[in-house]
């Protein structure tokens, strides 16, 4: 395939991609090839595939909120070649057989890699590890371990798993909430809940956990991953972290860089997240940590729940939203329309650290001679008007509802096969109509 | 103005709370001393009241308002242990406003319950706010059901502040620049919240008194003075509102113990003695004799609590009539 007109990274003027057997073969001006599928591209910026650490596919025991099909759908819309998929499913994904069936559905369906994440301990009860080697040594290759909905808050647990996981190459990914500090809470511990009469989630709980796991990993010499960071607090004391030589890597998720606790005043729970929506201040702290690289990258926590798990009462509520096909254009319309980041910074941050990261060979690659054909085209100058019911997940319910978003997924390409194209996916059952 | 829906005393400005006062003193004269409690004014609307939390004196009083107005009252009572299996709030909300309830007075454990039920009839009834209406255009559309927030979780409960300014009035007259003193568990009081809005609204000067753990974040930045000491506070004060304190929170670990909290914060004889001679006690019930109030302070002819009960059904009467009778007759 020959990609005529395109700009890797939106840098420079325009060049030919020559495609073959999934490789990048060729780049130049005007390419001449006997080519025969050749696509004119117009300009589109082209960047390594997006990599999204952090996704719930509901797939076993939620299918009616989404399915490891259907969410590997959103995940090609949304310019994702390789998603990690969450380990607190029904049953939990806690065993090497279960992680195998997920790791295989993804290859079968075939429109994104999806990575299982292997849970920290057994059903996610944090008691006692899981089969962590197990996992890590499945046809899976599990290389990423979290609890992610809970924290693993016991600190000898916690220990004994970053321990345990240097001898497998592989990272923890921590929830970071401390449980004694957020009973039955419902929203950010700030001004607005507190008016509201919602019970508060402070900040506190997630930075002393931050804290905590960042000493314990440097003392058993491992690497930690943060899930979600979402209090200014957090990024001081990876900063700090940081400067003491700390293994430790953080994400952060594009809702937590846009939307803030002012989302309350209305109760509709498609705001509700855990941890929670924040305030201006926190989401101008995590935009600039992200520049900065103290956050090392965007990943959504793309958490899709039935509409009458959401259409209710706030306390009633599930926790999450949708994030995979709607990350790019936040990201873009946080960061690159801030001047904070550049296309090749959101290659960095959604692309080449979540790879470097889970380590993944063949993810987040330069987009060079010999590489990889795994690629999104974006279109940055199409503005995008979300609509929930146009998603591909099963769930619907967006807080990003009606809003508009400069920049706009076009192609996403796995190994030199397109995945999902103008709106639709390989198999061209899901439509995004032109805006 | 003419609200919609109560849901929160925010809805409301002063000339609205003025005149929902001046409309329950003036039915309350109206009846007074009359045999029969029975005017004609709501005949033929139906009121439903639907509680998913017990309540013996909202629910009744709300009852009473509505059927010395003439209305037909209905009451729905979901027990808190039958919500985890039972129908969803959404369902049980659209089914009664489907039977044509003018009116629903709802109480549930959760904050906001009120609003999203008001949002989901709005929405199925075709009066959806917001959408492309202003708010003069939303509050003047008649018909549909109308939601009165009766307890929402540690949110807001307006009739009760409504309550509370109708008894302050009487007791102290205009309530500009009056010191109201609130005592106790601010942090998890719906009573609290309505009444800081509402009392500010009118003019008055609130002053929360509770141990720091008992305090709502950011409490200094509302329109109130904040203080930790109640001998200090009381010689200051016209009128001083005792707080239910849940004995529940004690495991929360918000407070030592029960004893500790009567002893720093509970209501005593010689506490009352500090109190300037004009000023009033009121709580707004049920009381926990011996915690938040003394006994014999509970039973002293300072304390308000029936007045305040009295008051209710005349302000509940006024809210009714506020929201169901500005249409007139069809």
């Amino acid at each position: 395939m020959l990609l005529r007109g395109v700009r890797p990274y939106g840098e420079g003027q325009p060049v030919d991609v020559l495609i073959r057997d999934g490789v990048i073969a060729e780049i130049g001006r005007k390419l001449a090839t006997t080519c025969a599928q050749t696509r004119d591209c117009g300009g589109l910026i082209a960047l390594p595939g997006l990599v999204d650490l952090h996704t719930h596919l509901r797939e076993p025991g939620r299918e009616d909120a989404e399915t490891i099909e259907t969410g590997s759908a959103a995940a090609a819309l949304g310019g994702y070649t390789a998603i990690f998929a969450m380990a607190n499913t029904d049953p939990v994904s806690d065993t090497a057989v279960l992680v195998e069936h997920i790791w295989r559905r993804g290859q079968d369906i075939g429109l994104t890699d999806v990575h299982p994440v292997g849970a920290v301990t057994v059903g996610l009860a944090g008691e006692r590890l899981a089969e962590l080697g197990g996992m890590a040594h499945s046809a899976a290759k599990v290389r990423i371990f979290s609890d992610d909905g809970f924290c693993v808050s016991d600190p000898l647990l916690m220990r004994r798993a970053l321990e345990y996981c240097t001898a497998l190459g592989a990272v923890v990914a921590q929830h970071a909430e401390d449980p004694r500090l957020t009973i039955g809470s419902q929203a950010h511990e700030g001004e607005i809940a507190a008016r509201l009469g919602l019970a508060g989630w402070p900040a506190t709980a997630e930075e002393t956990i931050i804290a905590r796991d960042c000493l314990l990993a440097q003392a058993a010499g491992a690497r930690l991953h943060i899930c979600h960071v979402s209090a200014a607090g957090s990024v001081d004391i990876l900063r700090w972290a940081h400067g003491r030589g700390t293994a430790v890597s953080a994400e952060v998720t594009p809702h937590h860089l846009l939307l803030t606790d002012d989302r309350l005043h209305s109760y509709d729970p498609v705001n509700k997240v855990n941890p929670p929506l924040r305030t201006a201040a926190d989401t101008a702290t995590l935009r600039a940590a992200l520049a900065e690289g103290v956050i090392d990258c965007v990943a959504t926590d793309h958490a899709p729940h039935a509409d009458h798990d959401k259409n209710c009462e706030w306390a009633a509520a599930r926790t999450g939203m949708l994030g995979m096909q709607t990350a790019l254009p936040v990201v873009a319309a946080t960061m690159l329309a801030e001047n904070l980041l550049d296309w090749r910074g959101i290659a960095r941050v959604m692309s080449e650290r979540p790879a470097a990261i889970a380590n993944l060979p063949d993810q987040g690659r330069p987009i060079a001679v010999g590489e990889p054909a795994t690629l999104v085209l974006v279109d940055p100058d199409v503005p995008w008007l979300v609509r929930g019911s146009e998603s591909a997940s099963l769930a619907t319910n967006t807080p990003f509802e009606g809003m508009r978003f400069p920049v706009r997924v076009i192609t996403t390409m796995l190994r030199g096969r397109v995945t999902a194209d103008e709106g639709r996916t390989a198999d061209q059952r899901k439509v995004i109509p032109a805006p | 103005m003419i609200v919609r829906h109560l849901l929160s005393a925010t809805d409301l400005d002063r000339a609205t709370v003025e005149g929902l006062l001046d409309a329950a003193d003036q039915l309350k004269e109206g009846l007074f001393g009359r045999g029969v409690h029975k005017l004609p004014t709501l005949r033929g609307r139906t009121i439903v009241t639907l509680f998913y939390e017990s309540s013996t004196r909202t629910r009744a009083s709300f009852e009473i308002a509505g059927k010395w107005l003439s209305a037909d009252v209905v009451n729905v009572s979901v027990p808190g242990s039958s919500v985890a299996k039972g129908e969803s709030l959404r369902d049980t909300a659209l089914a009664l406003g489907a039977m044509g309830t003018d009116c629903l007075v709802v109480r549930h454990p959760a904050s906001g319950a009120a609003q999203r039920v008001a949002h989901w009839l709005d929405e199925a009834q075709g009066f959806e706010e917001a959408q492309g209406l202003n708010e003069t255009q939303r509050d003047t559309q008649t018909g549909g059901t109308r939601v009165v927030n009766a307890g929402d979780g540690t949110h807001e409960h307006p009739t009760q502040a409504l309550l509370d300014a109708a008894t302050l009035r009487d007791q102290l007259g205009s309530l500009d620049g009056k010191r109201i003193s609130i005592v106790g568990d601010v942090l998890h009081s719906r009573v609290a919240r309505s009444n800081v809005e509402l009392l500010t609204t009118l003019g008055a000067r609130v002053h929360l008194v509770a141990p720091p753990t008992l305090l709502p974040t950011g409490v200094r930045n509302w329109q109130v003075s904040v203080g930790h000491d109640l001998d200090v506070a009381l010689p200051e004060t016209d009128a001083v509102m005792m707080l239910r304190v849940q004995t529940e929170r004690m495991r929360g670990g918000f407070f030592p113990s029960a004893r500790e909290y009567a002893i720093m914060y509970g209501l005593s004889e010689t506490r009352l003695a500090l109190l300037p001679e004009h000023a009033v006690v009121l709580h707004p019930g049920p009381m926990l004799r011996g915690m938040e109030i003394a006994s014999t302070v509970a039973d002293s002819p300072r304390t308000m609590v029936n007045e305040q009960v009295r008051n209710g059904v005349h302000v509940r009467m006024a809210v009714l009539c506020h929201l169901l009778a500005s249409e007139g007759e069809e």
